[in-house]
This record gives structure tokens, C-alpha cells and sequence, in this order.
């Protein structure tokens, strides 16, 4: 996006004066959050008031948010995969399967997720690149793919015992000290996180300066705002889009693990629903469906929001299961709204400016 | 070649056929139906039995095809619709199904969940239940229509929500409809040796075409989909076929739901009609109509879903476990999608020019 915009009256306005879409989406995101946060350490207080339980939020959702970066990316191109929870579910049962049962090698074990996650993203990319299928219908097939080869591999659902993993699982990193908390017989216990905690968060930051600073980030964008006009910049469209989903499949691998990571077993109900709620902590961060506006840091605070209004509407007693479907979809349904009405918006105000300028060329 | 020239408007029917967009369905029915003779040929066995009540019915696999694939044509008539004025698909008819049969045993078993008795006619049930689905459709078809979110990203909204919802109006009781009548509709009349599915699932079919004999909406729809500016300026209006494309999805997804709930005369919302959105959107490819919106034709449609009943039929046959199902079907899929996609057909018709140029090289010589 151009970043000098032309006034009514044709003068230069400096850069940063208006807020790109981008940015506006973003910042509505950000304040939701962090309204939400001090709101509920206000009025619900307790657990909130603790820094732990916040830290605890983003453990339990660190697959969440490198699954949703992946997402993210191949949103911004104008595609969506909707097979990550499946991925996430094949590698977790696999990794499972070939710690436990064939006592393999953690390391491999690393290599085997990022393998299976490589390879759903490179035949989907293909698939939808090169073939030009609807994005929608062979992720959807993958998902299906990925879901029915879960309980080929293995029907029931059962815990890791491997050594090795386990030891890697209860592994956990403390925080400086101010961050800890005194519990009621006054003994300090420090604040901690998973180890899936820093591979999400180098994932962000990766992934925020690659798009963000780097040829393939701007192409992502240009690719997917208009295919035509980057199909004559003398972007190589295709392999862009195929790049997109290959990143996306290896994301949805290493997120995977992740959560492999966390919940130490396998079984063919894990994951359910993770790639509704990856498209909507996308979707809640800021990137469009329709591609070429997005941002990562947008889906991190995507992701949280969603894991803070989850705990919110369970603490304060609408613990009944349907209610976290009900406010997930009517959170996914009013920031889509906004968004459409933020895209009709914008297109108004282009035929306006147009229409205005093409009266002024008449005029002189 | 003068042959040819004398004689050219005589196009022989297979010709003709092979031209037409159901062949992709006939094709697939005859190649899962060869495969299954030649691995047992008593599959197509048909026999006259007594069921639980005394009443000779008709069984076998075949029977069970067009029994338990009912719900899926139904649903596929609505699909095609939807497919062709939008160019996108609906995956909220599983858990809008949910919600639909959760509103029938709401206003059949009142607020007592096991009662004896019915507590309001059946028809009013289902007319109840009929209104609330096109409620929720007319709520896809808003969000597609005039807020122009696509499709599958709009019914996102109600598959998140709507088992959700399902079990919110039930109070999450498995409610129980103790009345015989009620599971006429999902298995069998006494009498009649078809199954009522079926009968129900032939029904629609015809009002649907009567529809689209008598009426522009074909029509309409598909210019719609087609070029949905030119339609404008053509003096459609759009956003209200859309809608109303949706809100007919709607009628057919209620009309499922009564089939659904009747069969077993309760329900569970986790598992109803689970997984039923990939299949109705297969059955609309299958039938050779393009996802991207434009040209359908509803019969291809519907044998399209029989054809997937069929796929699943087999596979149970040949004991694949329930949950396992999923990986083949998608396997099948990608490979009709891939067949069906554009550049893969223009290469493939390039291949077959260019095989039949060689050959007439080699007949010259």
C-alpha cells in the first residue's frame, strides 16, 4: 500500500498521517485485548490478577498461534487451509505412535512432524498453485485425509511413555522473578512457561520481519491484493502461492509438535476444531479474507483474545460447553462484518476519489 | 474427409451424452458398480424380508443406497443451487440439521423429554422446524449477499456455532418421541416395502424440477452466477437471488432433518449428520458442475449423491472402519478435482490431439 496518499485537493499528505487498513484492524484487535484483560482483572479479579494465568493461556495456546501464523500467510495471498487441525492431529498420533511403539528417537521424532506437515503443504500448494483448485475444496479433502490416516494409524487414544519425550514435555522455563507469585502459605513460586511458548514466539518474530522486510513477505501481499497487477510487476504468482501453503503445511507441522508437546498423547480427537479456531484468530487479528491486508503480530493477539474470552465466559459461570461455541462465532461474526463494511468503505471512497479527479481534468 | 461432411447434424446419443455433464456421475456409478461384481457379485442380492414390526420390506445393499443416501440428495438439490448462484459452498448443513431436528423434538416433546405423548402434530413440527432453518439460511445468505463475505468463510460462523446452538434449545437432554407414527418418516410405512426415505427424496426431486420447468430461476440463477454485474444490468437483482438461494438450502436442509431425526426418533448433536457438508459438496462436483458458481444441472446433482452412498456402502462392505472412511473419500475426491480441473483437462485434451493426429499420420502412411 502506498503510504503518500493524494488529498481532495491533489497536495502530498505526509506518510503515517492516515492509518492503514492493516494498522486500523490490528489496533482494533490490540485494544479489544488488552480492554478485555483489564476488565476481567478488574471485575472478575483473583486468577486474572496473576501473571501465571495469563502465562498459562499462552502455553496452552502456543500450537494455536504458530498454527494460525501459517494461516495467516495464507491468507494474506487470498488462499485459506482448513487442513491444519488435521495435520496437527496426523502429527501428534504419528509422533505418538513412533515414540512409543517402535521406541524411536525424539530428534527424529522432530523430524517426522516437520516431514508430514512438509508434505500435506507442498501436494495442497501444488494442488491449488499449479492445477489453480479452489484453495477451499483441497485443504478441505486434505483435512479429511489427515483426520481418516489419524485412526489408520492408530484407533485409540493413549499416553507417551517414552523417557526421552517426557523428560523434553515436563521441561519448563522460569521467568524473572517479578512475574512470580506467593501462594497462601507465602512460599515464592516463579512464573513459567513451556518450551512451545519460545518456538511460537521466534515463529512471530520470524515471521513479522519476513513479511515485513523481505521480497517474498511484500510479494505474499501483492499476490494476494491483486493477482493481475503482481502477475505485471513481474511476480511469479504461482510460485508464490505454492511457497505460501508449503510455509503454511510446515507451520501446521511444527505447531503440531507443539502441541504434541504439550498434551503428550495421541488420539483421533485431538485438534478438533483447531482449524475453525485458527481461521478465526486470523480473522479476529486483522487479515483479510479476501488477502493482501494482514499482520502477524494481528493474529498473536488474535489468538490470546480468543483464549482470554474462553476463560472469561467459563469463569464467570457459563460453563456449560455450548457457550464457547456460541461466543467464538459471534466473536468471528461481528469482526467479519466490521471488515466488510471497512472493504465497502474503502471502495466508495476510491470511486470518489476517482470521480473527483476525473471532474477536475475536465475542468482544466 | 467427405464422409463426414455429408452427414454432419446426426450426432449418435452416446455422443451426445459423453458432451453432457452427467456422464462424470454415470461414469463413477458404472466403475464402483463393475468393481463391486467383480468382487462379490451378491452384492446386488435383493430380498423380500420382515422387518422388527411384521411388514415385508425390501433389503439388501442396493436398498440401503437409496435408503440412507436420501438425505444427501436432498441436501445436494439445495447445494447446487447455492454453488451455482455464489460460487461457494455451504458448510454450516451438518450443524444446521443439528439445530433444525433439535426444533422438531422441541416442539414435539414439549418441555417434558420423555413423554408419552405427542405434545404437537407432526406437520407443525416440521413447518416449525422448516422456519427456523431458513431463518439461519436467510443468515448465510445475508452475510454472503450484502455483506459479500464469501461462502464458506459466512457459514463458517454457524459450523462453529451451530451444534452449539443445537443443544442450547434441547436444555442438552436427548429428548425421545415415544409415537410410532414419527419414525414412519425415516424407515418404513407399513405397506410399502420402500423405504420412505427414498419415496421423500423422489418427491423433492420432482417439485424441484417442476420448479425449474416452469419458472426462470434456473435461469436467473445461473446468470447470476455466471456474471453477476451483467445480471445486474440486466435488471436481477442479485443479492436477492443469492438470498433465496440460501433460504431454499434451508427448506432442503429442514427437510433432511425430519428424515434424520425420524430414523432414529431422537438425537445426539455431536454426531448427526457429522461430516455431511463434504459430502454434499462432493456430490455437486461429482456432478460435473463447476464449484466456481455458473451452470448446473441438478440431476447430475442427485446422482451424484447416490453415487457417494454408494462409495460409502462399499467401503463399509469392505470393512473399512467408520472413522478411517474420511481418507478415501478425500483420496477420491482430489483425484475428480484434479481431473476436473481446467488445465489438467486442456493437457489432457492436448494429449489425446495429439494421439489421434499420430494415428492419422500412421493411417495416411
Amino acid at each position: 500500500m502506498l503510504n503518500l496518499m493524494m488529498t481532495g485537493n491533489g497536495r502530498l499528505k505526509p506518510p503515517g498521517r492516515k492509518m492503514t487498513d492493516t494498522n486500523l484492524l490490528t489496533t482494533i484487535t490490540i485494544a479489544v485485548f488488552f480492554v478485555m484483560y483489564i476488565g476481567s482483572m478488574v471485575f472478575l479479579g483473583e486468577g486474572f490478577l496473576k501473571p501465571q494465568t495469563m502465562l498459562n493461556l499462552i502455553s496452552t495456546n502456543a500450537y494455536l498461534i504458530i498454527i494460525a501464523c501459517g494461516m495467516s500467510l495464507v491468507m494474506i495471498t487470498g488462499g485459506i487451509d482448513i487442513s491444519v487441525g488435521g495435520v496437527t492431529a496426523l502429527v501428534s498420533m504419528s509422533c505418538a505412535v513412533y515414540l512409543d511403539m517402535h521406541g524411536g528417537n525424539v530428534y527424529i521424532s522432530m523430524l517426522l512432524a516437520i516431514g508430514i506437515g512438509l508434505a500435506f503443504g507442498i501436494i495442497q500448494g501444488f494442488l491449488i498453485a499449479y492445477l489453480q483448485i479452489q484453495p477451499f475444496i483441497v485443504t478441505l479433502a486434505g483435512m479429511f485425509f489427515a483426520r481418516g490416516m489419524v485412526t489408520i494409524v492408530h484407533t485409540n487414544p493413549f499416553n507417551v511413555a517414552n523417557k526421552d519425550f517426557v523428560e523434553l514435555k515436563d521441561t519448563r522455563i522460569e521467568l524473572p522473578d517479578f512475574l512470580g507469585s506467593t501462594n497462601r502459605r507465602g512460599r515464592f513460586i516463579p512464573a513459567k512457561i513451556e518450551i512451545g511458548v519460545i518456538v511460537a514466539l521466534i515463529i512471530v518474530a520470524i515471521l513479522f520481519c519476513v513479511l515485513k522486510w523481505t521480497k517474498l513477505g511484500r510479494n505474499f501481499y501483492a499476490v494476494g491484493g491483486n493477482k493481475q497487477s503482481a502477475l505485471m510487476l513481474g511476480i511469479n504468482v504461482k510460485r508464490t502461492t505454492f511457497i505460501s501453503y508449503v510455509m503454511c503445511g510446515l507451520l501446521a507441522g511444527i505447531g503440531g509438535y507443539v502441541y504434541f508437546m504439550h498434551v503428550g498423547s495421541g488420539s483421533p480427537s485431538h485438534a478438533t476444531g483447531a482449524e475453525m479456531n485458527a481461521i478465526a484468530s486470523s480473522i479476529i487479528g486483522g487479515t483479510m479474507l479476501t488477502g493482501g491486508v494482514g499482520n502477524i503480530v494481528g493474529t498473536l493477539f488474535g489468538v490470546l483474545s480468543l483464549a482470554l474470552i474462553q476463560s472469561i465466559v467459563s469463569s464467570i459461570g457459563l460453563d456449560q460447553a455450548w457457550w464457547t461455541g456460541i461466543t467464538i462465532a459471534s466473536m468471528l461474526c461481528i469482526f467479519l462484518v466490521v471488515q466488510s463494511i471497512i472493504i465497502a468503505r474503502r471502495k466508495k471512497a476510491n470511486l470518489k476519489n476517482a470521480a473527483g479527479n476525473a471532474a477536475k481534468e475536465v475542468a482544466t | 474427409m467427405p464422409n463426414k461432411k455429408a452427414m454432419p447434424p446426426k450426432t449418435p446419443l452416446w455422443a451426445r451424452l459423453t458432451k453432457h455433464q452427467i456422464i462424470i456421475p454415470i461414469a463413477a456409478l458404472l466403475l464402483l458398480a463393475l468393481f463391486n461384481l467383480i468382487a462379490d457379485p451378491s452384492f446386488f442380492k435383493i430380498t423380500l424380508k420382515d422387518n422388527s414390526n411384521g411388514d415385508p420390506v425390501l433389503s439388501g445393499n442396493l436398498i440401503s443406497i437409496i435408503d440412507n443416501g436420501s438425505e444427501l440428495a436432498i441436501l445436494a438439490l439445495g447445494m447446487t443451487l447455492v454453488t451455482a448462484a455464489s460460487g461457494g459452498q455451504d458448510i454450516s448443513v451438518g450443524a444446521a440439521i443439528a439445530i433444525s431436528g433439535s426444533v422438531m423434538l422441541r416442539v414435539l416433546c414439549g418441555s417434558d423429554s420423555r413423554s408419552e405423548t405427542l405434545q404437537a402434530p407432526i406437520i407443525v413440527a416440521f413447518l416449525m422446524a422448516c422456519l427456523v432453518s431458513m431463518a439461519f439460511g436467510a443468515f448465510n445468505g445475508s452475510l454472503v449477499a450484502f455483506f459479500k463475505i464469501q461462502p464458506m468463510v459466512a457459514t463458517l460462523i454457524l459450523f462453529t456455532a451451530g451444534r452449539s446452538i443445537a443443544a442450547w434449545i434441547n436444555n442438552n437432554e436427548l429428548p425421545i418421541v415415544k409415537d410410532e407414527s414419527f419414525a414412519y418418516f425415516g424407515n418404513y410405512i407399513p405397506g410399502i416395502p420402500i423405504p420412505t426415505p427414498f419415496l421423500i427424496a423422489i418427491a423433492c426431486f420432482i417439485i424441484t424440477w417442476l420448479i425449474m420447468k416452469f419458472t426462470n430461476l434456473s435461469l436467473y440463477v445461473q446468470s447470476v452466477g455466471i456474471n453477476e454485474k451483467t445480471s445486474r444490468l440486466n435488471g436481477l437483482n442479485p443479492e436477492f437471488i443469492k438470498l433465496m438461494t440460501y433460504v431454499l438450502l434451508g427448506l432442503c436442509v429442514a427437510v433432511a432433518a425430519f428424515i434424520k431425526v425420524s430414523r432414529i426418533s431422537t438425537i445426539n448433536y455431536s454426531v448427526v449428520a457429522k461430516d455431511i457438508e463434504m459430502d454434499a459438496i462432493l456430490a455437486v462436483a461429482l456432478g460435473g458442475n463447476a464449484l466456481s458458481g455458473g451452470r448446473f444441472s441438478m440431476g447430475a446433482s442427485v446422482l451424484g449423491a447416490y453415487v457417494i452412498q454408494f462409495l460409502t456402502t462399499t467401503l463399509y462392505k469392505f470393512e473399512v472402519n467408520a472413522a478411517a472412511l474420511p481418507a478415501y473419500k478425500a483420496v477420491v475426491v482430489i483425484i475428480l478435482v484434479v481431473l476436473s480441473a481446467p488445465t489438467v483437462r486442456e493437457k489432457l485434451s492436448r494429449l489425446g490431439k495429439k494421439l489421434h493426429k499420430n494415428k492419422a499420420a500412421a493411417e495416411t502412411a
